[in-house]
């Protein structure tokens, strides 16, 4: 065994020296011919009959050398070194090749970055299979519907048994919602949220420095402590080691920092898709105990529970609970829970899923083109490899030579495509622009890799074994004769490469009409009438809680900054409200008056605090009734307007105005308006009822300033800053946020996977006709003669060139067809994703075959032309 | 995998297939007699086999480079019968090893084979 391994490794570094075996073989042949000659052949004759017999030397030189060990090393390393060589004597073929294939794989490495990370890979979280999200009323409705009370919770926790524990958070946290107070500086905002104290030692999230919440750091009356997310550790306080003890001011308390969390867990990206918290504190329960639903719940189940019976315990155990504790009317049941992994990102998989089926058809595309370009640039290298075969290369050697040749360009291209994605995923990871959960943490990772390098591989063995096949076996005698050459022999050949061609076409049919409805879905969903205009509307943030009100109502202080906002020259209106469209705010229960409503009946209606003006400035439409005015008082009669969808559920087939509600504060409210529906929440989704009640009579939860002006934000906000500091020295320096953006905002994901799979489809477009030119090209090039022939004979060049355009629309006609059901099936797979486009919309359908008939016009056109304009003398003297 | 045994002629005998490892047992027995060079080795099969066995020099040398690579034999230069200098074959002790696990395969082998060629001889009696 080891005196075996022992020869292998000698003769794997040392060759046995070539001239040996030549002289072997030299003495074989002088003994052969020694035979002959002594069986009385004379000597010329005995020599002659020697060489017949002994035959062919160079073939048992090679195959000597075949069987020594690490042979296939340094057949590879021949191979390369060739390839290299014959790469870099074709540097545009090279170019076209690499640039391709980097694009291709780019953009496959890109989505699939994303698609591991949002979908493949499990969520940054301990045992994270058993995390599940836990919510009420069947996980519909609004924050204050799918959330739990903190006595529900307690006792759901103590009481479950499939459950190991159950923690959560206070989802009701909004961008700048706290100022952190600095020395000698203005206040800043920052944004935090409330947890229980348990929520991350639950997850499996150890703090990177200091400790976890302890339970005594809940408990009414403790120190107030807090802790700190990396980021804002790192940018705030400048990756300061010695943060824990030290305190900071957030708004009016000083709280001890006694953690820093690790640079692995988001929690904006997990649970508050497009957020960065900067901090956190547990929340003291006690405190609480009265708020109502406050709670968003996550559970981590025991070994072994499966989620079904984790909720089948829970729609037991809450309307007990809720009994127990006296809870009265629809609180804290109909519990949905789902896995944590599904409530992030369930919603995304069938988006992501076809992102990836677009990549891998444009993956397909590459490949085929590929193929393409190789048996072209096959089609001139023939006599190369026919010369080898008759130099004694076997058919294995020089398909491997070929595969070499695609490996290292599928390679390259994987090099290229992935420093592409290496940029593109960085970005992703780093923009604000589209809330999708998870985005921070794109990146590329090992998986990424390993797929980058099956990509590269499998493309290389894909595009390569075709022509390489096809190539070994062409027949050595017919090219060694030169056949074919100017003539349209060949016909196999350009059956072959119409096919790839076809195919080609066909990929970019479904592409081109994936992408049209995705469009089209998108456009669909600009053009919602939202019931609002968010052109040209800046909302502003001011803080009143804090020295500014000065004993002062509300009321008078909101009238003042409204007159003092107007004044700005350039703004054409101003109001206040503590909710803007698009922001999830709250949602309080609105009821006509005498009216019989079911236990279980949906009242959400999400409320606006809103000072006079803020429809007119919002653009809504007040579609009957009155707006608000400064004399709805405090003292006065309780007044709100509503909107249509509130009209229609609370009083169908009447005139809503001068009714009586009821749930909007303690005692009954008058209707004074309706406005036309809102979409509150999304421009998707119907618009839901909303109510608006003004700032005199309920207790805004913040105060956003929104103005109308053409003046754009960058010029408006430095003088709006000034004025809310005039008005309060504590206001903290906010951003002056279009509200546009806000509607951007939400749409930004659709947009997001439509430009994508948009610019696939373009690309594909541009492989597509990059194909057909290049056979059609390649045609004209090979039948320059018999072309020529044709003319001689009279054909004109509109013949010609007639011809060469029939043949390529026929072409494209064929892929046109085949893509068109192929289109019709995918269209079918992705109706969910449409919005307001049904999938047999034949918009896209329409415009696909008009653009690839288009293409593929002007790609048969250029090479028509060329043909046209062959000159008979020039082509039939030629060769 | 087969390798033909003879370079086709007019005046050749009819060629005979042979098994790549029954080649490689043809040499080591041969070499087990005496150290040899290639053009002995392949006369002497020929010679033993009457006629029945030519192997040409295309089969032969890479068969022998193969060995030597598995370390079953040796080669030396030395000087041949007529002075000539010429390389010899010779069996090392891995060699011997495995001639002799290759002639008993044969063996069996052979046995396998003749079983089962003489199946239709005895129904027939």
């Amino acid at each position: 065994m080891i005196a075996a391994l022992v020869t292998w490794l000698r003769y794997f570094f040392r060759r046995k020296p070539a001239y040996e075996l030549d002289e072997e073989m030299r003495e074989h042949l002088e003994r052969l011919t020694e035979m002959y000659v002594s069986q009385g052949f004379d000597a010329g004759e005995a020599r002659r009959r020697a060489m017949v017999e002994f035959g062919g030397v160079e073939k048992t030189r090679e195959q000597c050398a075949e069987v020594r060990p690490g042979q296939g090393l340094e057949n590879l390393k021949h191979d390369l070194q060739y390839t290299l060589r014959t790469l870099k004597r074709d540097r545009g073929f090279t170019f076209v090749a690499v640039l391709i294939l980097a694009l291709g794989i780019g953009a496959n490495v890109v989505v699939f970055s994303v698609v591991n990370t949002i979908l493949l890979r499990p969520l940054p979280f301990h045992h994270a299979d058993e995390l599940t999200w836990v919510t009420g009323n069947f996980g519909k409705g609004g924050l204050s519907d799918t959330t739990f009370r903190v006595d529900t919770w307690d006792a759901y926790r103590r009481n479950s048994q499939s459950l190991q524990n159950l923690s959560g958070y206070v989802p009701y946290s909004a961008l700048g919602e706290t100022k952190l107070m600095q020395a000698g500086g203005d206040p800043k905002p920052i944004t935090g949220v409330w947890v229980l104290q348990d929520f991350f030692s639950m997850l499996g999230v150890e703090p990177s420095l200091g400790r976890q919440f302890a339970e005594n750091d809940a408990v009414k009356g403790a120190a107030p402590v807090v802790m700190l997310s990396y980021s804002f550790w790192k940018n705030q306080f400048h990756s300061d080691s010695q943060i824990i003890g030290k305190t900071i001011t957030l708004d009016k308390d000083t709280r001890t920092v006694v953690g820093v969390l690790p640079a692995s867990f988001d929690f904006g990206a997990v649970f508050v898709p497009g957020t960065k918290m900067d901090y956190f504190i547990p929340l003291i329960t006690e405190n609480v105990k009265d708020w109502g639903h406050m709670l968003s719940l996550v559970g981590r189940m025991r070994p072994g529970v499966s989620i079904t019976q984790a909720e089948a315990e829970a729609n037991t155990l809450l309307p007990h609970l809720r009994d127990i504790l006296k809870l009265g009317g629809r609180s804290d049941y109909d519990v949905t829970i789902v896995g944590l992994k599904e409530h992030v990102s369930g919603k995304l998989r069938r988006s992501l899923q076809v992102l990836w089926g677009a990549v891998a058809m444009i993956l397909l595309i590459v490949c085929v083109n590929l193929s393409n370009l190789l048996l072209a640039r096959g089609a001139s290298r023939r006599k190369e490899f026919a010369l080898r075969i008759a130099l004694g290369a076997g058919r294995g050697r020089l398909v491997r030579q070929l595969l070499t040749e695609s490996l290292v360009l599928s390679g390259a291209g994987a090099v290229l495509g992935l420093g592409l994605a290496y940029a593109v995923t960085t970005y992703l990871a780093h923009q604000g622009a589209v809330d999708l959960p998870l985005m921070s943490m794109v990146r590329v990772d090992g998986a990424v890799l390993l797929w980058t390098v099956l990509l590269a591989v499998g493309v290389g063995l894909v595009f390569g074994l075709v022509p390489g096949v096809k190539m070994s076996a062409s027949n050595l005698q017919d090219t060694l004769k030169d056949q074919g050459q100017g003539m349209s022999g060949g016909r196999a050949h350009d059956r072959l490469r119409t096919t790839l061609v076809v195919s080609e076409v066909a990929l970019a049919c479904v592409l081109i009409v994936g992408a049209g409805l995705l469009l089209r879905s998108f456009l669909q969903v600009l053009r919602v009438d939202l019931g609002f205009e968010p052109e040209r509307v800046s909302s502003i943030r001011m803080d009143y809680r804090m020295g500014g009100d000065n004993g002062r109502p509300r009321a008078v202080l909101f009238q003042e900054a409204v007159q003092q906002m107007a004044a700005i020259p350039g703004v054409d209106s101003v109001a206040l409200t503590d909710n803007l469209p698009f922001e999830h705010g709250r949602s309080w229960d609105l009821r006509a008056k005498n009216k019989a409503h079911k236990d279980d009946e949906n009242l959400d209606t999400m409320i606006s605090i809103v000072t006079p003006g803020y429809m007119r400035t919002m653009g809504m439409r007040l579609q009957s009734g009155r707006d608000f005015t400064w004399e709805d008082t405090a003292q006065g009669p309780h007044v709100i307007v509503i909107n249509q969808a509130a009209a229609r559920r609370e009083w169908p087939g009447q005139n809503p105005i001068g009714k009586l509600a009821q749930g909007i504060g303690d005692g009954d409210t008058t209707v004074v308006g309706v406005v036309e529906d809102v979409h509150e929440t999304s421009a998707e989704e119907a618009a839901s009822p909303a109510v608006f009640v003004p700032v005199a009579q309920a207790e805004p939860a913040k105060a956003e300033v929104v103005m109308r002006s053409k003046l754009p934000p960058e010029v408006l906000a430095p003088s709006a800053l000034q004025r809310l500091r005039t008005m309060n020295p504590q206001q903290a320096t906010v951003a002056l946020k279009p509200v546009q953006g806000l509607v951007d905002r939400a749409t930004a994901p659709r947009k997001f996977f439509a430009i994508l799979v948009g610019l696939f489809a373009g690309l594909g477009l541009i492989l597509a006709s990059l194909g057909i030119y290049g056979v059609i090209s390649y045609a004209v090039t090979r039948q320059t003669q018999e072309i020529g022939i044709r003319m001689a004979l009279g054909a004109t060049r509109e013949r010609v060139q007639k011809d060469v355009i029939v043949r390529t629309l026929r072409m494209a006609m064929c892929g046109v067809a085949v893509g068109t059901v192929a289109s019709l099936v995918v269209a079918r797979g992705i109706r969910s994703l449409l919005f307001g486009t049904s999938s047999g919309d034949p918009v896209p359908f329409v415009a696909m075959i008009v653009l690839l008939l288009g293409v593929a016009l002007l790609a048969g056109y250029l090479p028509a032309r060329r043909a046209s304009r062959i000159d008979p003398m020039v082509a039939l003297r030629s060769n | 995998m087969l390798l033909s045994n003879v370079e086709e002629g007019k005046n050749m005998p009819p060629s005979t297939d042979l098994l790549q490892g029954t080649l490689d047992v043809l040499i080591l027995k041969t070499l087990a007699l005496e150290p040899m060079h290639g053009w002995g080795i392949a006369l002497r099969i020929q010679q033993v086999s009457q006629d029945a066995l030519q192997i040409g020099q295309g089969s032969l040398y890479p068969a022998l480079h193969r060995l030597e690579y598995k370390g079953w034999i040796a080669s030396d230069w030395g000087a041949s019968e007529n002075n000539r200098r010429a390389k010899f074959y010779s069996l090392t002790a891995a060699g011997k090893k495995q001639l002799k696990t290759e002639l008993r395969q044969w063996d069996r082998l052979s046995v396998g084979i003749g079983l089962v060629l003489a199946q239709g001889d005895g129904e027939k009696a």
